[in-house]
């Protein structure tokens, strides 16, 4: 076959987008605090729910490390008279499938139905957030459930990494530097009695929003909360301890032992910054930069030119305290030296040197352009709702996204990476064959890399 | 499947699905027009103007399953090397002109089709259809070694993240190979061996786009927020040049899968829990025993109060995870089931287990109430699939290459209405009473863990 000769045709230019709205909302508060966000998305027959209660990991009380998502994952388990397999047959009755799950900051009641379904599915939310039962026998097996899934990620080299990078970024007192589902000690440990005394804590109307999304109007959305969450009482809890996201400082190279692995994983990050952070737009798209898209500096550099990777990204995670900036990516073992020098060579770069016009112009014309396709679905439109709520941002953020995007510059982001990226603070933690990589490790990062096993945590434990 | 990148570190939020609705609500059909260029390729039309976005989903008909042994992971390796740049567009910038869209893409590959996609605002629309084309048109002049020898390496990186360097990874290979007899293509995984991605050469990779990337091999969907005129308009003057490659070649002839008696495997690995997977034949996608096989996977271990997971997992707390599919491609299938025993129990009790639950099918058959459950979730999952564009996208994509028209969903969807209780009692009766292929992967040092015949 002969290729096309024909002169090809040059590369189109792009049309004017077509205008979008991020979709209006409206807020509302019952008298006992709780706090009501709908937005009336009239799309398709179909509502998405998601109960936004204030108790995730961050509020546990010292000693109980996994309490909250242990109490997050018993609301299913039985409640209102129900257990278990009788709760699933109702959600399934009526054709939603509900997700109960604690993060850092919050435990999300979430499901998705159609809308003449909605007063049934929001009563069973009702039966989960205000009469959950905690039967002993599944407070046992979702512990022991947890504790194999430790026992697992001792030979799973991304939760092994995840898990030892928060542990050698944050001091040993901080709630961030164990998992947020609870370690080994902290789980064996938990009881009913802490799971109760948690749900009695944090579980009230003055720490919990309704976020609806779909085919639904407000009175409506509010006629129905008042019935079922009128009566609910409770002060608002205390928030979250200082002190959760301290961290050690230093720059560090830790390897965790997994012989004869073919690949290293790692991770190499320092503190980021709160959510609030005035210069968060700038530092967003610092990072867009940085390693945030596929056409990133690191992915281009460790992919595409040079062939280390699969794939490799770098990413501010938010929560309320200031969670991890971190760089991820697996290597090929040999090469692991080579990658840890040409990503701390990235975040050099960052800090040394304005980005040209040409990447400033692909990171905020990305991030402006994708801003529709993320909210395809109502189940995306509250999850958006939700983080509004989870971070206390305005209600006209989502309207100015795209603008404080666009106005971004190159100088902006060039400041945001002298302030936010911190290359002597960097906690190098590879998952890999310290017989291959230990040694090397430590000359690049300049201070002698230590060797840990990957149950270390455990036996601290 | 084999991806381009992983879906996990795009920037754009997870599109949570579309739950739902049970019985009540049918599953709508997909409005389309079907045209076909002079060149022999196919354009499938879907409009939907609910957002400003569009999607680009680009089929060839070409997978691992046409591969020949000593050169597996072909397919998937091209499939890299399609976004490496072409005539009009140096390297890199297919996805940087991309991303500078708004848009995000990514690539995946089969046992039976290779698909490209680009999901971006709908203004991209052109960028998109002009860069799938110049590809398309103009790959060749610009090849060279080392663009193969770099996605070469980035594969074999993707080889090791998802199989080598995983608890379990090896389990799938190990068991295509014992399912399949050598000489069928779906004897090896589509990411292939490390040796046949050494061996693959710049001959190969030119010898394969003449074979198989042309237009004539292809189907091109466009869905979402666009005008079909403007549409036909582009793709026509960026596609309509390109010449109609030669005849295909005929698929590999396959041999008959037979079973003849159970198989016993065992495999170390660096795990901390055993896991046992009991494997058996199944049925090629569409088959007519092949939705009531997705029913009983379902009423086995689709939900908490499915069998195996209600009894190992909440009545027993035994096990940690039940899991049950139905796997079936355009040439065959297979049905799997696997257990990860808790810490303190034993993968062969988890056998006999299994074994006694399939039993029960056998013998007493299953209710209403599970046979509606599973139909339920069916449906349920029908319309997470249609709730983006990128889902319709491929709805349509899958059934114009597999039912031979796009408008087969409903068509896909009644296969489950027509599920009868009787139906799941047979098919469990005739698969999973037959000889199968059961592996048992170990921590290292424990082969004494194997699950193997006699043992139930």
């Amino acid at each position: 076959m002969t290729q096309a000769t024909a002169t090809p045709a040059p590369r189109p230019a792009p049309a004017p987008p077509r205008s979008y709205q991020f979709p209006r909302f409206e807020r509302s508060t019952l008298p006992n605090g709780m706090r009501l966000v709908v937005a009336p998305v009239t799309k398709l027959p179909l509502v998405t729910v998601i109960a936004v209660v204030e108790a995730g990991a961050s509020v546990e009380p010292a000693g109980k490390e996994g309490v909250a998502a242990l109490t997050a994952r018993l609301l299913p388990e039985g409640a209102a008279g129900m257990d278990g397999a009788a709760l699933a047959e109702r959600f399934e009755q009526i054709g939603a499938s509900v997700e109960s799950h604690a993060d850092w900051d919050v435990t999300a009641v979430s499901l998705t139905a159609l809308t003449k379904q909605l007063p049934a599915a929001l009563a069973l939310v009702r039966d989960l957030l205000r009469a959950p039962e905690f039967p002993e026998r599944e407070v046992a097996r979702l512990k022991e459930e947890r504790l194999a899934e430790l026992l697992q990620q001792r030979t799973e080299p991304r939760g092994l990494a995840d898990e030892h990078f928060s542990h050698a970024l944050y001091q040993p007192s901080a709630r961030y530097a164990s998992p947020a589902d609870g370690d080994t000690s902290s789980v064996k440990a938990l009881t009913r009695a802490d799971v109760r005394a948690f749900y009695a804590a944090r579980y009230r109307p003055a720490a919990t929003t309704l976020v609806v999304a779909g085919d639904v109007t407000m009175a409506d959305a509010a006629a129905l909360a008042r019935d079922l969450f009128g009566d609910w009482v409770g002060e608002r809890p205390t928030p979250a301890p200082a002190g959760i996201d301290a961290v050690q400082g230093g720059r560090l190279a830790r390897v965790v032992a997994k012989a004869d692995a073919p690949q290293s994983e790692l991770r190499v990050g320092h503190r980021g910054i709160l959510r609030t952070a005035p210069d968060y737009f700038d530092t967003m798209v610092m990072n867009a930069v940085l390693g945030g898209l596929f056409s990133s500096r690191i992915n281009l550099n460790l992919r595409e030119a040079h062939g280390y990777t699969y794939g490799a990204f770098s990413a501010f995670e938010w929560r309320r305290g200031a969670g991890p900036f971190f760089v991820s990516t697996a290597v090929k073992s040999d090469v692991t030296a080579a990658a840890v020098q040409e990503i701390l060579g990235e975040i050099d770069r960052m800090r040394r040197e304005e980005i040209g016009a040409d990447e400033l112009t692909l990171a905020t014309s990305y991030l402006d352009g994708v801003f529709p396709i993320r909210y395809e679905t109502t189940a995306a439109i509250a999850a958006a709702l939700a983080n509004l709520v989870i971070h206390e941002l305005p209600d006209d953020y989502y309207d100015r996204y795209r603008d404080r995007v666009r106005a971004v510059t190159t100088r902006g982001v060039l400041q945001a990476a002298q302030q936010h990226l911190h290359p002597d603070e960097l906690r190098i933690v590879v998952v890999g064959d310290p017989t291959v990589i230990a040694a090397a490790l430590g000359e690049v990062a300049g201070v002698g890399a230590e060797v840990v096993s990957a149950d270390a945590l455990e036996r601290r434990a | 499947m084999n991806t381009r990148v992983l879906v996990t570190w795009t920037l754009i939020a997870a599109v949570a699905g579309l739950p739902g609705p049970a019985s009540a609500q049918g599953v709508p059909k997909l409005q389309y027009e079907k045209r076909t260029l002079p060149n022999g390729l196919e354009l499938i039309l879907h409009e939907d103007h609910s957002t400003p976005i569009v999607v680009v989903n680009t089929w060839y008909k070409v997978g691992s399953g046409d591969e020949k042994a000593g050169r597996t992971g072909f397919a998937h390796l091209f499939e890299h090397v399609m976004f490496m740049g072409s005539e009009n567009v140096p390297v890199g910038q297919f996805d940087k002109w991309l991303e500078a869209a708004g848009g995000n893409n990514n690539g995946s590959t089969t046992e039976d089709r290779t698909n490209y996609y680009e999901s971006m605002p709908s203004n991209a629309l052109p960028l998109a259809l002009w860069l799938d084309a110049d590809r398309m048109g103009h790959l060749l002049p610009v090849m060279d070694q080392a663009k193969l020898d770099l996605q070469r390496d980035v594969v074999k990186n993707e080889r090791r993240q998802r199989v080598e360097n995983v608890p379990y990874g090896k389990w799938n290979e190990t068991v295509l190979a014992a399912l399949f007899p050598a000489t069928h293509p779906y004897h090896w995984p589509v990411v292939g061996s490390m040796e046949d991605l050494s061996a693959a050469s710049l001959d190969d990779v030119k010898q394969f786009f003449r074979t198989y990337y042309a237009p004539n091999n292809a189907t091109l969907v466009i869905a979402g927020d666009f005008n079909r005129d403007s549409a036909i308009t582009w793709v026509n003057r960026y596609f309509g040049a390109i010449p109609r490659g030669p005849q295909l070649p005929p698929r590999p002839s396959v041999p008959v899968v037979t079973i003849p008696r159970d198989t016993f495997l065992v495999l170390e690995d660096r795990v901390t829990l055993p896991r046992v997977y009991e494997n058996w034949k199944g049925e090629r996608i569409y088959h007519e025993n092949d939705a009531p096989l997705d029913i009983l996977a379902s009423v086995l271990a689709g939900d908490k109060n499915a069998r195996l997971s209600k009894r190992l997992v909440f009545d027993m707390q035994v096990a940690q995870d039940v899991v049950a599919f139905n796997n079936s491609t355009k040439l065959d299938g297979y049905f799997t089931v696997w257990v990860t025993p808790k810490p303190g129990q034993t993968p062969a009790k988890m056998a006999a287990i299994v074994r006694e639950e399939i039993d029960k099918v056998v013998k007493d058959g299953i209710t209403p109430r599970e046979l509606a459950r599973a139909q339920n979730a069916r449906r349920t999952s029908f319309l997470d699939q249609i709730a983006s564009v990128l889902g319709k996208s491929d709805r349509l994509a899958e059934y114009n290459y597999f039912a031979g028209t796009p408008d087969w969903i409903q068509q896909d969807a009644a296969r489950y209405d027509r599920v009868t209780a009787a139906d799941v009692q047979r098919v469990a009766a005739q698969y999973l009473t037959k000889p199968k292929v059961v592996l048992t992967v170990v921590p290292q040092g424990k082969k004494d863990l194997m699950v193997m015949g006699g043992t139930e």
